[in-house]
């Protein structure tokens, strides 16, 4: 343990102190709780800052703890996600009925953060296993956040127990990887190589237990009801932050570790995002509560995010991180305005967007955007995303999985263009009232539209992540 | 030298069309009036300077070498598809810079009094800039993409300046015409360019029209439909020319455009504008001589017939601005004639020079008659020449301007017209007698016309007038009497050694054998007219009942433009419309809504998996890791 052990897990070290500060503004007197807010936003934003410091790739702890360019930019998008999060999350957590809450919601985050950067920093499959328990459990509390409300009470639970049964399959896995490979260490399962039908077994145990927090079909059913029944914020994590964790941990140990088995898990993968794509649309077709749209419109997208796994080489992980990025803006801008009118109105349905322009046309601008984003439309970043991810699954000649990702996208621009025609078409009797925005809100508006524009224009951005491959 | 500054000859237009345009209600009429000409006057001096320079540097012996004075990769698609946007400087574009700017500020100087007090006039002088910046940036091309991106900004501002009055259902109604018609022409010339480039791999008109190059060293050869793919390209390229340039049978939108402002009749649909076309083909002359000589046959026959055509129907026109449009009709065929008739190079080239030399000169005379034309129709207030006559008491100066016009057009020695009319008439008598013929002929008809109109206007009955006309204001009279003077001095212009078909002077001397027949004809056209319309008789009556049916035919000008009513909507609408719609209801959206019903139908078959419970959750995760497995290992 010397000075360069300490700087290389310095974001990790930062989280902790974050952590501990919370149960210090614990201890203060009610009425002054939440100025916690205020310090927690400025050190996490120094947090994410301390990201972008230079580091040198570097295996602690006997290679159970790597790190290198890559993995910091992995992390580097969760904690910007994160901070989007927080900053559209301090007016609902100002309400009297969340004060006393406060620190343990910021508790439970930062820990399931601090989950999610050590599976993205394993370089063994138990830290990688921890990472994931750390990353999952409180995850339930957030989800149980309004323990009053029954359906929120009601999503803690569901999530508790069925991420116990993804946990036990992926723990089956990871044992029967042991058994054929005698070894948990990335490096060294990186050059060995097996066939046998146990060897494939495990690895479909690992995908599954991962696809779980990916949701892909079918171990997706939890989704829709844990986030409806979770509060906006918490959904919103778990559809950017929790679901980009599990991208990125997926691709790691498949790219990194399991290059050899690629012909395995690219079938498995092919299945996975072809039922992914197609039931998600499905179902995404008939929702009326925003939430579960958003539910099944992210089960869609991480369907299309299967694309990129078609291409094992680079380019594969370069569009698929690229693709993250944009969907993590995309999606944080629409659940921030989501949230706003939840907070003032209770209006969840939507219906109750119906004449939105007409009272809001800023917030439904930004609806707009973001909502052309996920569906892809030229030019705003989402649809380079999709481009990209099309490219890599075409460059290895998976021409048909192609055509039903086009099919799905086009079926996919129907329930997002719903929600626009509700905005800038209905009319309304007792429209949404003008809303007001907080400058922390607004913050969080501006980072997410300067990404949704800019990085599809912004080549070097994806030249600086092939980079890193 | 360095000519980067040519630059600003095509920026400032559309600095000044931008300004006037976000400005327009802040400023006054007359600061917007006086803001747009100041601008206009640079510019002219700018393009007087350019001129100036390249021709006296060059050397007209070896020729004169093309310029790019400015030259910015706009588009880079691939190593060979590559877009550019710039500045070719040659004696045909720098030229037309004289001939546009010339004829612009002039209309920008005569508007001033010409639209005082009426609605809008700040937006007229930006459209003006607009129109002024497209066509100068047409001219300039360094590469046939960048022309065309021009030439469809011509047709923008030719459309708006049409319809400016466009609270009247007439003037909306030609705007439309003009621009469908236009734009339905240059959809063969998009398709022209696209088959050339293809061929020759490059847009540039230096590397086209090289004698190295492609088109013409080895134009493609391929066939289809008995025509080589290169004459294929070059007529369709000319039919985007013949569109802008109202050549039957695309002419129908001219005559209705005379709807605009007379002086944006003057501007754009006499002196300019229409003779884009005639550029065009100048532009790629060499293309078309050496390479496609088939196709220059067809525009020299194309040319010749309007020019008939147009002048037949001229003389049976009652509005003057018509009998104007059918007469630029008529010349601009003989340039077209002209182009047709010529060869490549040294004393074969005579057609090309000479009908560069007429388009130069008729951009002078022809924007005369048109603004004398609105000076008339400004103290009468109609456009009708039975509402005229004996006005040559009442204003002297646009009736010695005017009698000026028509004498040129006519031919009279020693006006500019008379000189590049006979250089044509000596080119195609060189070529082809039938159409020498012919053209002799018409310059008699237009002799006719024009002193019919001339007549009619200025001598006559004279009618009883509201208020008594008077003559229009100085700064009305004042282009007058400059485009008098150009149009008597232009045709001293040593044409010959400037603009010629390979950048060489070559030596030209009046042909007395050709001369006299013409300039006899045209007297006798005069004579004719006079006799019929100097004083009021009944012969012109006479005349006409004689030849009833024939004259109802003309005066409906051949019932071309019923005919095209009928064929777009008697046949096209009911025969191909009409199917098209019919499937694209029935089949295109009926296949649509069987892909929306299916999806919805497999949507609510699946619904039951969503059921809430999690025990059922949990039997489809662990059922899919299973099913998963067992379908991997068995592919496997």
């Amino acid at each position: 343990m010397n000075w360069d052990t300490l700087y290389i897990l310095r974001q990790e070290i930062l989280l902790t102190v974050l952590i501990l500060i919370q149960l210090i503004g614990d201890l203060s007197e009610d009425e002054k709780r939440s100025r916690i807010i205020h310090v927690t936003l400025s050190s996490f934003l120094l947090f994410t800052l301390v990201g972008f410091l230079p580091g040198e790739p570097a295996s602690l702890f006997g290679g159970m703890y790597v790190s290198d360019d890559l993995r910091t930019l992995l992390k580097n998008i969760l904690s910007i996600s994160t901070l989007i999060i927080l900053l559209q999350s301090s007016s609902w957590l100002q309400q009297p009925s969340n004060q006393t809450k406060i620190g343990a919601f910021y508790l439970s985050l930062f820990s399931t953060l601090m989950g999610m950067y050590f599976m993205i920093a394993a370089g063994n499959f138990l830290m990688l296993y921890l990472g994931l328990e750390l990353a999952t459990l409180p995850l339930t509390l957030l989800a149980a956040f309004d323990k009053q409300l029954r359906r929120s009470a009601e999503a803690g639970v569901k999530l508790l127990m069925s991420s116990a049964v993804s946990s036990a399959i992926l723990l089956f896995g990871l044992s029967l990887i042991y058994g054929v490979y005698g070894t948990f260490y990335f490096t060294e399962l990186s050059v060995l190589n097996d066939s046998s039908y146990l060897s494939i077994l495990a690895l479909i145990f690992f995908i599954s237990g991962l696809a779980f927090k990916l949701s892909l079909v079918p171990f997706h059913l939890w989704t829709a009801d844990v986030y409806e029944g979770a509060p906006l914020s918490v959904t919103s994590y778990f559809s950017v932050v929790s679901k980009g964790a599990a991208l990125f941990t997926l691709m790691l140990v498949l790219f990194r570790v399991f290059a050899l088995q690629h012909a395995t898990w690219t079938l498995a993968l092919y299945i996975l995002a072809i039922s992914t794509m197609t039931v998600g649309n499905l179902f995404a077709l008939r929702q009326k509560n925003m939430k579960r749209f958003l539910a099944f419109s992210s089960i869609t997208q991480a369907g299309f995010m299967m694309l990129g796994f078609m291409n094992v080489g680079s380019l594969g992980m370069t569009t698929l991180v690229y693709f993250m990025l944009i969907y993590a803006l995309s999606n944080l801008a629409i659940f921030g305005v989501l949230s706003m009118v939840s907070n003032a109105t209770g209006k969840e349905s939507m219906d109750d967007f119906n004449g939105f322009y007409k009272t809001n046309p800023g917030l439904s601008l930004i609806m707009l955007v973001s909502l052309f984003s996920l569906a892809g439309i030229p030019p705003v970043a989402g649809f380079f995303g999709k481009f990209f991810l099309f490219t890599a699954a075409a460059s290895s000649g998976m021409y048909i999985l192609v055509l039903i990702a086009v099919l799905n996208a086009t079926i996919s621009l129907y329930y997002y263009l719903l929600v626009v025609k509700a905005m800038f078409i209905n009319t309304n009797d007792t429209p949404i009232p003008t809303l007001h925005t907080t400058s922390y809100e607004k913050a969080a508006f501006v980072l997410c539209l300067m990404g949704i524009a800019g990085i599809g224009f912004m080549s070097s951005l994806y030249d600086y992540i092939q980079g890193l491959m | 030298m360095d000519y980067s500054f040519t630059l600003l000859i095509v920026l400032l237009p559309l600095a000044g069309f931008v300004l006037l345009g976000l400005f327009h209600d802040r400023l006054k009429p007359m600061v917007a009036g006086t803001l747009g000409t100041l601008n206009l006057l640079v510019i002219t001096l700018f393009s007087y300077y350019t001129a100036f320079h390249y021709f006296t540097q060059g050397n007209s012996e070896s020729g004169y070498t093309a310029i790019k004075a400015f030259n910015l990769l706009w588009l880079s698609f691939t190593e060979s598809l590559q877009i550019q946007l710039g500045i070719l400087l040659d004696p045909l574009s720098v030229m037309m810079l004289v001939v546009i700017t010339t004829v612009s500020l002039m209309v920008h100087i005569y508007s001033l009094g010409y639209m005082k007090g009426e609605k809008g006039f700040q937006r007229y002088y930006a459209f003006l800039s607009l129109f002024t910046f497209s066509m100068l940036g047409l001219v300039v091309a360094t590469n046939i993409f960048q022309m065309y991106i021009f030439w469809e900004l011509v047709g923008v501002s030719s459309y708006l300046l049409i319809g400016f009055y466009y609270e009247r259902p007439s003037a909306v109604a030609a705007s439309k015409k003009a621009f469908i018609v236009t734009r339905f022409a240059d959809l063969g010339f998009l398709l022209g360019i696209l088959l050339l480039s293809f061929y020759t791999n490059t847009f540039d008109f230096t590397t086209l029209t090289s004698m190295d190059g492609v088109a013409i060293s080895s134009p493609p050869a391929a066939l289809f439909l008995g025509m080589s793919v290169t004459t294929w390209a070059m007529l369709l390229i000319f039919m985007g020319g013949a569109g802008k340039s109202a050549m039957f049978p695309l002419h129908i939108w001219l005559p209705d455009a005379m709807e605009g402002p007379t002086p944006v009749s003057a501007l754009i649909h006499a002196a300019t504008m229409v003779v884009a076309g005639v550029y065009l083909v100048a532009r790629l002359f060499p293309v078309y001589a050496l390479s496609s000589p088939d196709s220059l046959e067809v525009i020299a026959y194309v040319g010749s017939f309007t020019s008939l055509f147009a002048a037949i129907i001229a003389c049976t026109q009652l509005d003057i601005k018509r009998v104007l449009a059918f007469s630029t009709l008529s010349q601009i065929g003989y340039m077209m004639v002209a182009l047709g008739v010529s060869g490549y190079g040294g004393e074969e080239g005579l057609g090309y020079m000479a009908a560069l030399f007429h388009l130069f000169t008729h951009a002078f005379f022809k924007a005369l008659l048109f603004l004398g034309a609105g000076s008339v129709i400004h103290a009468v207030h109609s456009n009708l020449m039975t509402d005229m006559g004996g006005l040559r008491k009442f204003m002297p100066i646009t009736h010695i301007t005017f009698l000026i016009a028509c004498l040129t057009i006519a031919g009279i020695p020693p006006l500019s017209g008379f000189f590049s009319k006979d250089e044509i008439l000596v080119a195609a008598y060189e070529h082809n007698k039938i159409i020498f013929v012919v053209q002799w002929l018409v310059a008699g008809i237009t002799a006719f016309y024009m002193f019919r109109l001339y007549f009619n206007i200025f001598w006559n009955r004279t009618p009883h007038f509201h208020h008594t006309p008077h003559e229009s204001p100085a700064l009305m009279t004042f282009p007058l009497i400059f485009l008098a003077i150009a149009s008597v001095l232009a045709g001293f212009v040593p044409f010959h050694a400037l603009v010629t078909s390979d950048g060489k002077a070559f030596h030209t001397e009046l042909h007395w054998m050709i001369a006299i027949p013409s300039v006899l004809i045209a007297v006798v056209g005069i004579g004719v007219a006079a006799w019929f319309y100097l004083k009021q008789n009944i012969l012109p009556e006479k005349v006409t009942h004689g030849v009833k049916g024939m004259y109802t035919l003309v005066y409906h000008k051949f019932y071309i433009d019923e005919l095209y009513l009928f064929l777009t909507h008697k046949v096209i609408f009911n025969f191909i419309s009409r199917p098209v719609a019919w499937f694209d209801r029935h089949i295109v959206d009926g296949t649509m809504n069987l892909i929306g019903d299916t999806t919805v139908y497999g949507s609510n078959l699946i619904k039951k998996m969503q059921s809430g419970h999690m025990q059922w959750y949990i039997w489809f995760f662990t059922s899919g890791v299973l099913l998963l497995a067992f379908l991997l290992l068995y592919l496997n």
